[in-house]
């Protein structure tokens, strides 16, 4: 009697823990606040299926409890041997798929409207901003304005609390506009999410995928890369900083400007001195190379190549330089920089890294030195 | 004469030494080898999940690198799967299909012999895979997570190429057994066990195997080309090259999918025995059972893609792809139900086996209901690689897949060994092995819906309590397995004698004919076919 009622006590405590979840089912526990209209959708369909899960589990849980308690051995039950041929037994089999055919529908029918939603492509859109996952950061460029916006990781110590939900460019948009982003890749697959405002949609090299959202309040949203995309999967955050129309007009023409004086800057004839292209160089290395080079130029034995020392940044020039501008044929993992980066920042890079951490070649490269190999 | 006939038995028992299991094409010893294999694969598995909870019990990244730690999670669902799961059930079938459909052994013994011996060349090379990593110069280790995505897993080392043969070898030896098993039950049934009286469990290993020649070849298919595109440049899923990454996606979930009913039928096979065994009454609906086991055989091998909501199909194929997928729990709605009413106005014992059947009944519900949670497409937008995915599969694969195998265990150890297992200790690592498993995967939903993806090394501090709660019951779990470990080995020693029907109620409803050999049964059983009344 006593190993029953221990075992009892046992089950309806693991019972409780079930049936109580979604009771305490508030913001901590639960999604974070939607501030999209898409994202609210989901969060009530999501209450909705959540809600009828609990009850089907009530349903379960207490038929289970009752046969448990009633039809023991111990207390003298029969066995009926005929139970299963019963009307009951006989017929459950179409009644049963019936009423779970019934509930599949409800929800069913309930997601198809959020799902056409999702797929409607045919508003007109007043932002559209194609995000672009690599390995690992984020670049977001604003087609309709031609700018461009890479976004990096923050060290623990500039992020304190929200290590890994922290960036140095956040992708700043205005609120109550339709935002279309288009997503993909540049080498493997990633997932940009930022669940308060915006769903999944994969990055996929040589694909397009596209989502939308309106945010609804000011404030600042958080994300992490949802697809495995190897080494720093994990240090990939997304944040989305949203403001009022009037201060994204002032931050756009504020980048617009510095973007243009960058471009100038970098296409003027000038020979830099090596100080000032040593840096520059370090600001570059450490927003573009470091995921994988790491701070100390060391690299991962056996999977990143170290720069200090190494062959790369100490042997031939024109080596260097290539493999920067082109990607390694060796190696798949290192990316082609001539595209994302201007002949200033490439020469910075290059010259910062055939000095720095000892290696002290003395070479220094200059920007018309990346113009000439860019022929 | 009856002295000639007793020596010629005499000369049937096992070869001595290292040849009877080398050589062997005995479905008892091949399914013992089975058993133990998973054994060993199981801790090496849960090992690795140890370490994985560990490194996730603070923030930061204190015990494996990156690197290192997606090679653990990839190679923890790797070994689990193909080293622990399937293995365990192929070895129940070797046991116990023969002597349950009344033959003297399996379709093919030798074919038999080349898919186990198989298993263990394969588990060389994935756990090689995982150890080249720490020889220079071989690379960037796999750190792709268990479904191998390129152009990820184009990238990666030479461990992929290690792993790519070992997936291979382990595709020819399921397909093999799965041949054998099919074979096995539509030939050599005794006379008088037409296809409708077989045990149910008989029945899921059926399916089975036609699900697994099906789809392990679209898989290997799969993971050539991925080797082709690494080494010979023929980018199938290079979009530089023509090719399409989500190709792979399909022709992966293609078999990854019905996989998952792989690994769970032979399991709800075995509480198809348990649970009228211990109600001491038939199985509710046994023709249904079966029938909506066939659609859930068919409905499982069309669905795939509810795996990859995220990757931009077109609004119709999502529309299909959810509308199957919701229409799965009519299948399996119906087998938990008729599980349920087995026991009911039953007259019911509660032995370790069938503890194990009624907690899974109620904790694969629970997967059951989170599993139609993810079908809804918009809302698994959201919910889409975050940890409460982590936390759906697992309470879909342990108590789906993994308690159903140690259910089946404390069932059959009394046949297979001819001693009984001690049932306080049986009772003991049923609650510490179920509580703790609970407190492990129950939060997970949890940091799943507060927005923390799955694979990631590091987490941000707001998930730290769950995590923490997460690893002290994975470290609890894993321990209760020690306990396991101990009382087969006991049994196996010895310990009370089993009667040839250890269960009073094991002869109820549609059983098998392996109650009537004695415990445990001889190295030869139904040389000649047995009569069935």
């Amino acid at each position: 009697m006593s190993k029953s009622k221990s075992f009892l006590a046992s089950l309806s405590a693991f019972l409780l823990t079930l049936i109580a979840s979604p009771a305490f089912a508030d913001y901590a526990l639960n999604f974070p606040e939607p501030v999209s209209p898409l994202t609210s959708q989901m969060y009530d369909l999501h209450m909705l299926t959540t809600k009828i899960a609990t009850i089907i589990m009530v349903i379960v849980i207490s038929i289970v409890t009752y046969a448990i308690l009633k039809f023991r051995k111990s207390k003298g039950a029969e066995a009926d041997q005929n139970f299963h041929k019963s009307a009951f037994g006989t017929w459950s089999w179409i009644l049963v798929p019936i009423i779970v055919l019934g509930i599949d529908l409800t929800i069913a029918g309930s997601a198809t409207d959020a799902l056409k939603q999702v797929e409607d492509y045919s508003q007109k859109n007043d932002v559209t901003v194609k995000v672009i996952g690599s390995q690992w950061k984020w670049t977001y460029e604003y087609m309709d304005d031609d700018i461009r916006v890479v976004s990096n990781m923050l060290s623990k110590e500039e992020a304190g609390d929200n290590y890994l939900r922290a960036v140095d460019n956040p992708l700043v948009l205005p609120v109550n506009k339709r935002i279309r982003f288009l997503h993909t890749a540049s080498d493997v697959l990633h997932a940009w999410w930022v669940p308060q405002i915006v769903y999944k949609k994969d990055s996929i090299p040589g694909y397009i995928n596209e989502t939308w959202t309106i945010i609804e309040k000011e404030g600042t949203y958080r994300g992490q890369c949802a697809e495995i995309c190897g080494t720093g999967h994990a240090f990939m955050p997304i944040v989305v900083e949203a403001v009022s129309q009037d201060k994204y007009d002032a931050w756009l023409s504020e980048k617009k400007i510095a973007m243009a004086s960058a471009a100038a800057e970098a296409s003027a004839d000038k020979t830099w001195t090596m100080a000032e292209l040593m840096s520059r160089g370090e600001q570059v290395y450490n927003t573009n190379c470091v995921a994988c080079h790491q701070i100390t130029g060391e690299g991962v034995p056996g999977v990143f190549p170290a720069l200090k020392g190494g062959q790369i940044a100490t042997g031939p020039v024109a080596d260097h330089l290539s493999i920067v501008m082109n990607g390694s044929t060796k190696n798949p993992v290192m990316a082609a920089w001539a595209g994302a980066l201007n002949d200033l920042e490439l020469a910075a890079l290059i010259t910062y890294e055939r000095n720095a951490w000892g290696n002290n070649t003395g070479d220094v490269v200059q920007p018309t030195d990346i113009k000439s190999a860019r022929k | 004469m009856s002295a000639v006939i007793h020596e010629d038995h005499h000369h049937e028992g096992p070869p001595a030494g290292f040849k009877r299991w080398l050589y062997s094409t005995n479905h008892k010893d091949i399914g013992t080898m089975y058993l133990i294999f998973a054994l060993v694969m199981l801790f090496i598995g849960g090992g690795m999940a140890m370490i994985i909870r560990a490194e996730l019990f603070m923030p930061g990244v204190q015990i494996v690198n990156p690197d290192l730690y997606n090679n653990l999670l990839t190679d923890h669902a790797l070994i689990m799967i193909f080293g622990m799961v399937m293995p365990a059930a192929a070895g129940m079938a070797n046991w116990m299909i023969p002597m349950m459909i009344g033959a003297p052994d399996m379709a093919l013994p030798r074919m038999n012999n080349m898919s186990f011996w198989l298993l263990p060349a394969a588990a060389i090379l994935l756990l090689s895979s995982l150890l080249v990593q720490f020889i220079p110069g071989t690379g960037v280790p796999i750190n792709t997570g268990w479904t191998l995505y390129p152009p990820l897993s184009v990238q990666t080392g030479m461990g992929m190429d290690l792993l790519i043969f070992s997936v291979h070898l382990l595709g020819i030896s399921s397909i093999m057994a799965s041949i054998n098993i099919v074979t096995t039950i539509l030939n050599m049934r005794a006379p008088g066990m037409p296809l409708m009286k077989m045990p149910l469990f008989v029945w899921a290993w059926l399916f089975t195997g036609l699900l697994l020649i099906i789809v392990m070849p679209v898989l290997a298919g799969g993971v050539t080309m991925l080797l082709f595109d690494r080494h010979f440049g023929t980018s199938f899923f290079d979009a530089a090259g023509g090719g399409d990454p989500v190709l792979f996606q399909h022709l992966f979930w293609f078999f990854g999918h019905p996989e998952v009913y792989v690994l769970l039928l032979p399991s709800i096979g075995v509480l198809g025995l348990v649970i009228p065994t211990f109600s001491r009454k038939p199985l509710f609906g046994y023709k249904p059972l079966v029938f909506f086991m066939g659609f859930l055989f068919a409905l499982g091998l069309v669905v795939w893609a509810h795996h990859q909501y995220t990757i931009g199909m077109s609004l119709g194929a999502t529309m299909y792809f959810m509308i199957g997928t919701i229409l799965i729990s009519i299948p399996v709605g119906l087998m938990l139900f008729n599980f349920i009413f087995t026991m009911w106005r039953g007259s019911m014992t509660f032995e370790t086996p069938m503890l194990f059947a009624i907690a899974i009944i109620l904790m694969f519900s629970f997967a059951g209901v989170t599993g139609v949670m993810l079908a809804v497409v918009p809302a698994d937008l959201q919910y889409h690689d975050t940890y409460f995915v982590v936390a759906h599969f697992h309470y879909a694969l342990i108590p789906g897949a993994v308690f159903g195998l140690y259910a089946g265990v404390f069932y059959w150890l009394p046949k297979w060994t001819g001693h009984m297992y001690n049932e306080k200790l049986g009772k003991i690592f049923f609650w510490w092995t179920t509580l703790s498993f609970n407190l492990t995967f129950f939060p997970q939903h949890f940091s799943g819906l507060a927005g923390m993806p799955r694979r990631i090394v590091d987490y941000n501090i707001q998930y730290i309590e769950f995590n923490q709660i997460s690893s002290i019951g994975g470290f609890l779990f894993g321990l209760s397995h020690l306990l396991f470990l101990y009382i087969i080995i006991k049994t196996v020693k010895g310990g009370e004698k089993a009667a040839d029907k250890p269960w009073e109620g094991a002869q109820i409803g549609t059983p098998g004919l392996e109650w009537t050999l004695p415990s445990p049964p001889p190295f030869h059983s139904f040389t000649t076919p047995p009569q069935i009344k």
